[in-house]
């Protein structure tokens, strides 16, 4: 039941409405669903943040780690340091996110540059 | 210029120049930024093999990026389609807070139900916090049509975004590439830290970016869940046992 499975052209779009939409829309509609009657501080709601957070943070680790295509071709600890650079920016800005992206950016280009 | 409040009788004309504002919301620099963004998001798909067509259908159906970012990523290592549901589902979880605290904001006196359940479609990070920021300030009969103006707006210029960089990726220089994929991670970092509500999300956040990666090689396929699940929890004990001793 992985992605190539069925030799089909409708499975991979089958497989994006199950894993992607249903998975995403169906807690929308829940949030829709329960919205006046639950508290955004209750334990539960606290959990939820946390845990989805948690992977979410994971993706990004791995994203920063274990790259594709070309960001794959560059070392590991460029893109640390990059990545690093632009989060203490980022924070320093006063949480300016395009701040942090340029800052970012900057460090990998210079470093692509100084290394190729 | 007449005040949309007084005048209830007259919201359809009045809801098409707010849904009109909501357009132009869009065009801002949060929106800019999560353009950017889905440029990177378009090379990461391709390079993990998906179809332009896929891509983009992706874009439209899913629209949160962590949960596609997910979805590709579970996808590239061959995962099952219940796995890549859990994770997605694991991922996706934040949105149901994020809706319960912007429904509210929304909701008019006379807001049919089915609407806000349309419009919760377009709720991912970046319409959320232009949204939560900028709602007290529109009328609230005006609000759906606001919100729906943005959103719709977000979603199908990012489709747009997706498809024609999907095409143009391979003509651009190595470097440029390796930016795009930068863009990912690097947003995610910032904005998520941003809209972070406790200090426990921190904390879960510093937890998943060193679990995260410690994982992959150990447990391939399963490291984003035992991220997830693992730091979560133990942020959620840090989140309890903080407010005891405090």
């Amino acid at each position: 039941m992985t992605f190539d499975a069925i030799d089909s052209w409708w499975w991979p779009f089958l497989y994006i409405l199950v894993a992607g939409w249903l998975a995403t829309d169906g807690w929308r509609f829940l949030g829709v669903a329960f919205s006046g009657r639950i508290s955004e501080q209750s334990d539960a709601i606290v959990m939820v943040r946390c845990i989805a957070t948690a992977l979410v943070a994971g993706v990004i680790g791995n994203l920063i780690v274990f790259p594709g295509g070309a960001l794959a071709e560059t070392s590991v600890l460029l893109r640390i340091g990059a990545a690093a650079a632009g989060f203490v920016c980022y924070l320093l800005a006063r949480r300016r996110v395009i701040v942090g992206i340029l800052v970012a950016e900057a460090i990998l280009g210079a470093g692509l540059m100084l290394g190729g | 210029m007449v005040n949309a409040d007084d005048h209830p009788e007259g919201v359809p004309a009045h809801g098409f120049r707010w849904f009109l504002r909501g357009v132009r919301t869009a065009f801002s620099i949060p929106g800019l930024i999560l353009v950017s963004t889905f440029i990177g998001f378009a090379s990461l798909a391709k390079a993990a093999g998906f179809t332009l067509v896929e891509t983009v259908f992706m874009t439209g159906a899913i629209w949160a990026l962590p949960a596609k970012v997910v979805l590709v990523g579970a996808v590239q290592v061959g995962s099952s389609l219940p796995a890549t549901t859990l994770a997605v589902a694991l991922s996706s979880m934040r949105l149901m807070p994020m809706v319960v605290a912007l429904i509210p904001e929304m909701r008019g006196p006379r807001t049919r139900r089915w609407v806000l359940y349309l419009l919760s479609h377009f709720i991912a990070v970046t319409s959320w916090v232009l949204a939560m920021e900028r709602l007290r300030n529109i009328p609230r009969p005006m609000r759906t049509a606001w919100y729906a103006g943005l959103g719709g707006t977000l979603v199908v210029a990012n489709m747009i975004v997706v498809g024609i960089t999907y095409v143009a990726v391979d003509a651009l220089p190595d470097w440029v590439s390796a930016a795009l994929l930068l863009l990912t991670p690097i947003y995610f970092l910032t904005s998520l830290w941003g809209s972070a509500r406790e200090r426990a999300t921190h904390v879960a956040m510093a937890l998943g970016l060193i679990l995260g990666p410690a994982l992959h090689t150990i447990l391939p396929g399963f490291d984003l869940l035992i991220a997830g699940i693992a730091g979560g929890a133990l942020a959620f004990l840090f989140h309890k046992f903080g407010r005891r001793a405090a």
